[in-house]
């Protein structure tokens, strides 16, 4: 297998999990952050390193240089592909900002160790392709929103019945998945188990209601972190879009665009801002399952480049809530909250990236909303209309939400509620990325459909060396690859 | 340099100059340090005349060298080749486009000169010029729109800007609920408007109007598709221009659009924006050669509307709605002329009337006090007789006509109460079995977000 030019990926699992024993040992909670605000840069380079690293190998997977993992256990345990490659950096990515936008109103309750901790493990999941490590880091993943609950002295019951669920679901599937089992030849029980702990952990109707509770009970930049990732979808991927039948994908496309259309919908009825965060983000995270179930390249290239746009965009729409929370508390959407004139760039930010995840034009969303409907319009027809439907939903729900936030009232302040040096930081970044996703689209669709182009070549059961053979879109068509599966024709082109 | 190459330089300037003006008003907002009042003026005199001219220099080429589709191919925005998918950027100057980009341009910049006085010192002047920014584009990317993706691009940036404008006075509660109203609407048009290019993609392979329309110069296009399916996109297309334009049963949201400030009023609800749904259906006309059921389909909602604004305009206490209403009644009738395949007709109506409301709609805020001049310059009321109606039409009926007209046709409660309640309803319904089910399952109250207090302006966690 290629090997990078340095241990990137070890270095991003490192970093972040050296910088949780430091900073949780730290009593001063103004010198924690900026030491968390560190080490999360240091990883975010590592991981942006191993993405240009990767890039510049022209392979569709890679593992580290000296990699000390394998000089021990004579296994490739972290190895980077086409689909995990931009997921490392948009992850790391993730906690830099939300660790860089925690303000000291929120650094008493905001737990950076822990923070760090659940960065390392994340980090760790999209490195390795092992499905019983993958299921050991899922698990692990669970434990840090737990800690935090306890910590709040919040109820933890309803969170470790579906997480207990989860892990069991998990455990249980892969335990029943056998050696010689793919696409053609299907293990039904398994990939029963594994689907029902994937969709657990998306939250996919009716097994969402763990998220909007987590989002009641732990701190907004803990939940943002827990879900905004979408290791659910990274599990569907990892462990059952290799072994499920198009059937089974099929039918649980359907359920996820009844998610999508049924948490746009809840969206627009709810009173408090975090809840409807909440359901926004369920909403775009179902629309990503619905392009990977359905198994056609144009709608799996779809749903991989809504993946990324939804993670930057909505961690721009949950920050910028974020922060408008820690200057004025809790925010109710029963009524007008008129904070544009005191923050009008984080104003801008919202409506921005709440545009962006609903695939407005000349965002970075734009593009992958197209192909994702493109996709399923070539699948059934009916689909398109759904996921035409949850992003209308979405878009009204989304500039309701900041007319109620930032408008319709004067918000008389005795002091200054402008942006922080961090917070504009933060802003301008978010803002690059999504204009510039959105203008100039084409290297990150390019990359998708070749990451898309590889889990389709799995799927049907092609085993790709990485030093002899061609990219499996040079070598093969995508379309004939979904052709040797039995899976529908490639869609009519624009 | 070739003729080709000529158009293409110009073509360029004239798409371009909206774009470089939103990034030249845009950017300095975002990094906080905007630009002065005289300067953002400026440069939108320079954008706007610059586009103008480039515009007026393809049609006076076009017509010296008995040119009638010119196309400015940009390439392709995304492509994925093996897949045979690409979003292609073309723009095409024909009898259709380039009069109402001329249009857009000579509107825009009219109302843009009047914005620069009448908002002078506002709060909201940087704002209103950036989303004037956003909407030139719009419109001017709409106009010129060679593919139905870029047409649908185009369609977005108009509805947004149109939308944040209503709400421009957002320190009050009324124009912020009117403009997300607005919104909604506008919304329901574009998922009727992408789901019909959806179904022309799926049905003819392609999204450039050339392959949809034919080939032949606007408006000479034959439909590339046989009339059931004519009919299926028609429908959509007609769902998402009555939306754009504010036909029935959308008409409500035209009164709640003269929220915003008058300049954007009369340029965008007044005169572009309202006839952005015909200008579609012109662009689309071909389709409705094919199909007469949709033809028809198109004449009886342009009726049904002229009759609805007529009615309503009549009845209205204010003159900015009142001229709404008499745009969506001359909207109706060129809406009908489409349907009757007068298109032509439809093109110089439609540019005519755009003008005239504009004016109109400039003019209304000094209306009022020559009103008052002129009453006191002659000592009495300004009244007039009973009108033909108010003298052949009974008591009884003419207070029905007159509830109804000033109900709007009781358009906007049918809407509430048949589609907004009911859905509100559910969802309501939905979110109560949640919170049993979490309390069910969690063993007790979960929701902390309940007793959010419903206006909070203190810092959460400070000591």
């Amino acid at each position: 297998m290629p090997e990078m030019h340095l241990p990137w990926l070890e270095l991003s699992v490192l970093i972040p999990l050296l910088g949780a024993l430091w900073v949780g040992c730290l009593k001063n909670r103004d010198v924690a952050r900026t030491h968390a605000i560190i080490a999360c840069a240091l990883t975010f380079l590592c991981a942006a390193g191993e993405w240009i690293d990767f890039n510049s190998l022209h392979t569709f997977e890679a593992h580290d240089h000296w990699d000390v993992l394998d000089a021990v256990f004579h296994k490739d345990v972290f190895v980077v592909d086409e689909l995990s490659a931009p997921l490392l950096p948009l992850g790391a990515m993730l906690y830099l900002m939300t660790v860089l936008t925690t303000l000291r109103t929120k650094v008493n309750r905001f737990s950076f160790g822990w923070t760090l901790f659940s960065e390392a493990v994340l980090l760790a999941t999209l490195s390795c392709r092992d499905p019983w490590l993958i299921i050991t880091l899922l698990t692990i993943a669970t434990i840090p929103p737990w800690v935090e609950m306890r910590v709040r002295r919040q109820a933890t019951r309803f969170y470790c019945l579906h997480m207990g669920a989860f892990i069991v679901f998990l455990v249980a599937g892969q335990a029943l998945v056998p050696e010689d089992a793919s696409a053609l030849n299907p293990p039904v029980i398994a990939g029963c188990l594994l689907t029902a702990a994937a969709l657990l952990r998306s939250g996919v109707t009716p097994l969402h209601c763990w998220i909007t509770d987590l989002f009641e009970k732990v701190t907004f930049g803990t939940a943002l972190l827990f879900v905004t990732p979408m290791t659910g979808a990274y599990a569907v991927i990892r462990l059952v879009l290799p072994i499920a039948p198009d059937w089974a994908l099929q039918s649980i496309g359907v359920v996820s665009l009844f998610t999508a259309v049924y948490a746009a919908g809840m969206a627009l009825v709810q009173h408090e801002a975090r809840r409807f965060f909440c359901y926004v983000f369920l909403s775009h995270s179902s629309l990503v399952l619905v392009g990977l179930e359905m198994a056609t390249p144009i709608g799996l290239t779809g749903a991989l480049c809504v993946w990324l746009s939804v993670g930057i965009s909505l961690l721009g729409f949950g920050l910028t809530l974020r922060s408008v929370e820690a200057r004025t508390g809790r925010l109710s959407l029963n009524t007008f909250h008129g904070m544009y004139e005191h923050t009008p760039i984080l104003a801008g930010l919202f409506l921005l990236t709440g545009l962006a995840s609903i695939g407005f034009p000349g965002t970075v969303g734009f593009i992958g909303t197209e192909l994702l409907v493109e996709g399923a319009v070539g699948v059934y027809p009916l689909v398109g209309l759904a996921v035409v439907l949850a992003a209308m939903l979405n878009g009204v729900a989304v500039v309701l939400a900041y007319f109620r936030v930032f408008t319709g009232t004067r918000h008389s302040a005795s002091i200054s509620m402008n942006c922080r040096l961090s917070e504009r930081v933060t802003i301008l970044i978010l803002t690059a990325l999504i204009l510039g996703g959105g203008l100039y689209p084409q290297p990150g669709v390019s990359s998708r459909y070749h990451a898309a182009a590889v889990l389709m070549a799995h799927r049907a059961g092609k085993e790709l060396d990485p030093e002899t053979e061609k990219h499996p879109y040079e070598a093969v068509s995508v379309g004939e690859a979904s052709a040797n599966e039995g899976s529908t024709e490639a869609p009519a082109g624009h | 340099m070739t003729l080709d190459n000529i158009f293409q330089i110009l073509g360029v300037i004239v798409v371009a100059s909206p774009a470089a003006l939103l990034a030249l008003l845009g950017l300095p907002m975002l990094v906080s340090r905007p630009i002065s009042e005289a300067m953002q003026s400026n440069l939108t005199k320079v954008a706007v005349l610059a586009g103008l001219f480039s515009a007026l220099a393809i049609l006076g080429l076009m017509l010296a060298f008995d040119s009638r589709h010119v196309v400015i191919e940009l390439g392709n925005w995304v492509e994925i080749h093996q897949e045979d998918f690409h979003f292609h950027l073309k723009f095409v100057f024909d009898r259709l486009s380039v009069p109402f980009a001329i249009l857009s341009f000579v509107l825009c910049g009219t109302v843009g000169a009047f914005a620069s006085v009448y908002l002078h010192r506002e709060a909201g002047y940087r704002r209103f010029f950036l989303l004037y920014a956003l909407f030139l584009l719009g419109m001017i990317v709409s106009s010129l729109a060679g593919t139905i993706e870029t047409l649908f691009l185009g369609w977005e940036l108009v509805g947004l800007s149109s939308a944040l404008l209503i709400a421009y006075f957002h320190e009050r509660p009324g124009p912020v609920r009117n403009g997300h109203r607005v919104w909604t609407v506008y919304r329901f048009a574009d998922a009727a408007f992408l789901i019909a290019a959806l179904t022309l993609h799926h049905l003819t392979g392609a999204g450039d109007f050339d392959g949809l329309m034919g080939t032949g110069p606007w408006p000479e296009g034959v439909a590339a598709t046989d009339s059931w399916h004519a009919l299926i996109v028609g429908l959509l297309l007609l769902v998402a221009a009555a939306g754009k334009s504010g036909m029935v049963p959308f008409s409500g949201w035209l009164p709640r659009a003269m929220e915003g400030p008058t300049p954007s009023s009369a340029v965008f609800y007044g005169a572009l924006s309202v006839h952005l749904g015909t200008y579609l259906l012109l662009r689309v006309s071909p389709l409705l050669e094919a199909s007469w059921a949709l033809s028809g389909a198109v004449i009886l909602l342009g009726l049904v509307s002229a009759v609805m604004g007529t009615l309503a305009s009549r009845v209205q206490n204010d003159v900015k709605n009142a001229l709404a209403f008499a745009s969506l009644t001359q909207v109706g009738i060129i809406t009908v002329e489409i349907g009757c395949g007068l298109r032509y007709i439809a093109l110089i109506h439609m540019i005519g009337h755009a003008c005239l409301r504009t004016l109109q709609l400039l003019r209304a805020p000094s209306l009022l006090k020559d009103y008052q001049s002129l009453e006191n310059a002659i000592g009495e009321r300004l009244s007039t007789g009973p009108t033909f109606w108010e003298r052949k039409v009974p008591e009884a009926q003419r207070s029905w006509l007159y509830r109804f007209s000033l109900e709007r046709g009781y358009l906007d409660g049918f809407l509430n109460e048949y589609i907004v309640r009911p859905f509100v309803r559910l969802f309501r319904w939905c979110d109560q079995q949640e919170r049993r089910w979490t309390r069910f399952a969690g063993g007790g109250e979960h929701r902390e977000s309940d007793h959010v207090a419903v206006y909070g302006d203190s810092l959460e966690d400070v000591v």
